[in-house]
């Protein structure tokens, strides 16, 4: 692999992803992980579900961004994906950023989860420019305004809550776009959402559990082939945003939820 | 925040000023809270403020602030830094950035945002990329030996603040031994020595505050070294 | 239409409603095919099992059409179980909702039996100012029985933007199973209202979270031991989704209305 994607991928990516357990610290608060058997439980459940829906929207994103450059590319090959959509936001490259955030947002019930994508995807969005300038990522922060700037556009917008767009783009767009910004496939930005899916979780674990990190780290090792085939499966997805995997995690939701209402919080999610 | 309109210290201030951005970090307990609740009661007459807390946020915090009048809610953002506290403030500064810009947009337009840091020990430090210029808070019942040991936020900090002087005697801390340490790891850097529980208000912090904004009116005028980056941006 | 070949049914029903011309809804078309009949009864249309299952190698499908203005209440006569059989068991439903109508689809849990291959498939498709309740509660297999496997995905659109796009995948209890999904829960179920004035603030209760989308829609999500109890929690949660107990005005319409034929 390319060392900028090394760089992506890499945990001390200054992007705020040290502060969100994915699930873990409520978990942990809920004596529902509390060791490494149970850690790995988890982990390896939150690939099979956030971790396959989040490598097949980033890599969705890394594609589009690749064609995004051209616009004529996108009227011709992707443009079909707004005759579904009631041509919110034009045929442009920018209205269809809109399109497939929209698509994080239905796969992600918790506005919890939601937030805490919003705001991983604003923070990667910083670096990712800084690092690897790119139009595609500059598309997606021309129309990213902050949580408390809502968007008021027509009637429709106007009935969406304030996540909608709203609070930046979510963090799997981003990552696809931040890898297609870097040179990477995307093959390999569903590789490097996988890989975040669980890393993220696990260096959480590590530091609220206070778990055996040379153990932690045998686990994620023990998950690297699956890690592998959920990145191969998500990017051999078709090119239809709207038949993108949806697999839920109930469970994930609602102790996303539960952590909002906790007294004490470390992490942000 | 009616203040900053009869006092503006920034008359030619282009459409993209911003805040001076100070950072206070210290060891847990030293006093870092009541320090920033402090220098908001000082301030926040002249000045347009806002506060970013990177502690353990609960609702006693919250209620701590609240019950001494620091803020309106809406000008104090807390920010969860997943048990790493140095890190937030230091190597991954994207969260504290990002809370800063919102209460920036939000009360646009803003004199200056505190940055809290969580409780940490004595090698946590402010990137540069997240302040303009940092107060680190010591507190004499850590003993009068901490200045000598230094590290880099006795070392390296803007301003030094040895609070609770009122204990010194309580406990045998000798403060012109502090004050002597202090100066040879610290050269011409200021050190403050204060008693928030007999000055509560500050005043010699609040002092060096308005001196940084007055003598370095430039750092919150110009572009932020990332805000190119920042998502706002078109 | 309805084609059995090696035991296998493919089988299409449908049913329209449509608003007259005095404001009420007339059922324009109710069509049974094979082992899914639908009959009307008691203000809703019935989904009426006139054989058992679907079974593996079935492939069943539903189509709703509720036009501009028009109420439909969707309801099912008993529980339906999903068997082993040859292959994977289908069942499609396809729902479209024209400006001002309401549909409400609450038919009886369904099993997923031991030994099961099921693929529930629901595409449904709103106009702007349509609204929807809609209620998926799966058993995971008869008493003391192991699951088969059974993926269910339904997919919303609300004025041409996906509003909803969620699967449940029971295929590897190892996954299934983990607090991360649905843990030792024997059921789980969704109820999915989409109208204006539903909450706009999260509700958590025991195995319970009511959760408003980034569209105007609120995704009940909830979990439990048995099929009672998870009806009892979704209940828990339609109430708490919908302020002061008041249904949205254009819920509780279709809650009265009875469709005329």
């Amino acid at each position: 692999m390319d060392t900028r994607l090394l760089l992506l991928a890499d945990s001390r990516l200054p992007a705020g992803g040290h502060a969100h357990s994915g699930g873990v610290e409520p978990a942990a608060t809920a004596g529902a992980v509390t060791d490494l058997a149970s850690l790995s439980d988890f982990l390896a459940a939150r690939l099979s579900t956030a971790g396959l829906v989040t490598a097949a929207l980033a890599a969705a994103s890394c594609s589009f961004a690749h064609s995004s450059r051209d616009h004529a590319v996108v009227r011709a090959g992707l443009g079909g994906q707004l005759h579904d959509h009631g041509g919110e936001g034009g045929r442009d490259g920018e209205g269809l950023w809109r399109v497939l955030d929209a698509e994080v947002d239905a796969r992600t019930p918790s506005p919890a989860q939601r937030t805490a994508s919003r705001a991983q995807g604003r923070a990667l969005l910083r670096v990712a420019r800084t690092t690897w300038p790119h139009p595609a990522l500059d598309a997606l922060a021309a129309h990213s305004p902050r949580d408390h700037a809502v968007v008021r556009g027509g009637p429709r917008e106007q009935l969406h809550d304030h996540g909608r767009w709203g609070g930046g783009p979510h963090h799997p767009v981003v990552l696809g776009a931040a890898a297609a910004a870097a040179g990477g496939t995307p093959r390999q930005a569903a590789a490097i959402a996988a890989y975040g899916s669980v890393t993220g979780a696990a260096s959480a674990a590590v530091r609220l559990l206070g778990l055996d990190p040379l153990a932690v780290q045998q686990a994620l090792a023990v998950l690297a082939d699956d890690v592998d085939a959920v990145a191969a499966r998500a990017a051999a997805e078709p090119d239809d945003w709207a038949a993108l995997p949806a697999v839920s995690a109930p469970g994930l939701d609602l102790l996303a939820e539960l952590h909002l209402r906790s007294e004490v919080r470390l992490f942000e999610s | 925040m009616g203040g900053m309109h009869d006092h503006d210290p920034h008359p030619a201030a282009p459409p993209v000023s911003r805040a001076l951005r100070l950072g206070i970090g210290g060891p847990v307990g030293s006093g870092k809270t009541a320090l920033t609740a402090a220098l908001c009661r000082s301030l926040r007459d002249e000045l347009a403020l806002a506060v970013v807390t990177n502690d353990i946020y609960t609702t006693e915090d919250a209620d701590f602030l609240r019950r001494n009048g620091v803020l309106s809610d809406d000008r104090i953002t807390a920010v969860r830094t997943g048990c790493c506290p140095h890190t937030a403030i230091r190597d991954d500064i994207a969260a504290n950035l990002d809370a800063v810009e919102s209460l920036e947009e939000l009360h646009r337009p803003l004199d200056l945002v505190i940055v809290e840091s969580g409780g940490d020990n004595l090698t946590a430090t402010f990137s540069r990329g997240l302040v303009d210029r940092q107060i680190f808070v010591l507190d004499v019942s850590g003993g009068d030996k901490v200045p000598r040991k230094g590290g880099p936020g006795v070392t390296a900090s803007d301003l030094l603040v040895v609070n609770k002087t009122d204990l010194a005697e309580l406990i045998g801390a000798d403060l012109a031994v502090m004050a002597r340490d202090a100066g040879a790891v610290r050269g011409e850097r200021p050190v403050l020595f204060t008693s928030l529980r007999e000055d509560p208000a500050a005043a010699a912090v609040a002092e060096w505050v308005r001196g940084v904004l007055r003598e370095h009116p430039h750092p919150h005028h110009a572009p932020h070294p990332h805000a190119a980056a920042s998502v706002n941006e078109p | 239409m309805t084609a059995k070949t090696a035991a296998r049914y493919r089988a299409r029903a449908a049913v329209t409603a449509e608003r007259d011309r005095h404001g009420r809804t007339r059922l324009t078309r109710l069509r049974s095919d094979g082992p899914l009949a639908v009959r009307e009864a008691e203000g809703a249309v019935y989904l009426v099992g006139a054989a058992a299952g679907p079974l593996g190698g079935d492939d069943l499908g539903l189509d709703l059409e509720v036009g501009p203005g028009a109420r439909l209440a969707v309801r099912s006569a008993a529980t339906t179980l999903t068997l082993p059989g040859d292959g994977e068991s289908r069942f499609t439903v396809r729902a479209r909702v024209g400006a001002g109508g309401h549909l409400d689809f609450a038919p009886e849990p369904v099993v997923a039996v031991a030994g099961c291959h099921h693929r529930a498939v629901t595409e449904i498709t709103l106009a702007e100012g349509a609204t929807l309740r809609w209620r998926d509660e799966l058993i995971l297999g008869r008493y003391r029985e192991r699951p088969g496997r059974h993926t269910s995905r339904i997919d919303v659109t609300l004025a041409g933007l996906p509003l909803l796009r969620h699967e449940l995948r029971l295929d590897d209890p190892g996954v299934y199973g983990g607090v991360a999904v649905l843990g030792t829960a024997r059921a789980a179920g969704t109820l999915l209202l989409v109208g204006t004035g539903l909450v706009g603030e999260p509700v958590t209760g025991e195995g319970l979270a009511v959760m408003p989308l980034a569209g105007p829609g609120v995704l009940i999500s909830a979990t439990a031991g048995d099929s009672a109890a998870l009806r009892r929690r979704l209940c828990q949660g339609e109430s708490a989704a919908t302020p002061a107990g008041d249904l949205p005005s254009a819920l509780q319409d279709a809650r009265a209305a009875t469709p005329h034929h």
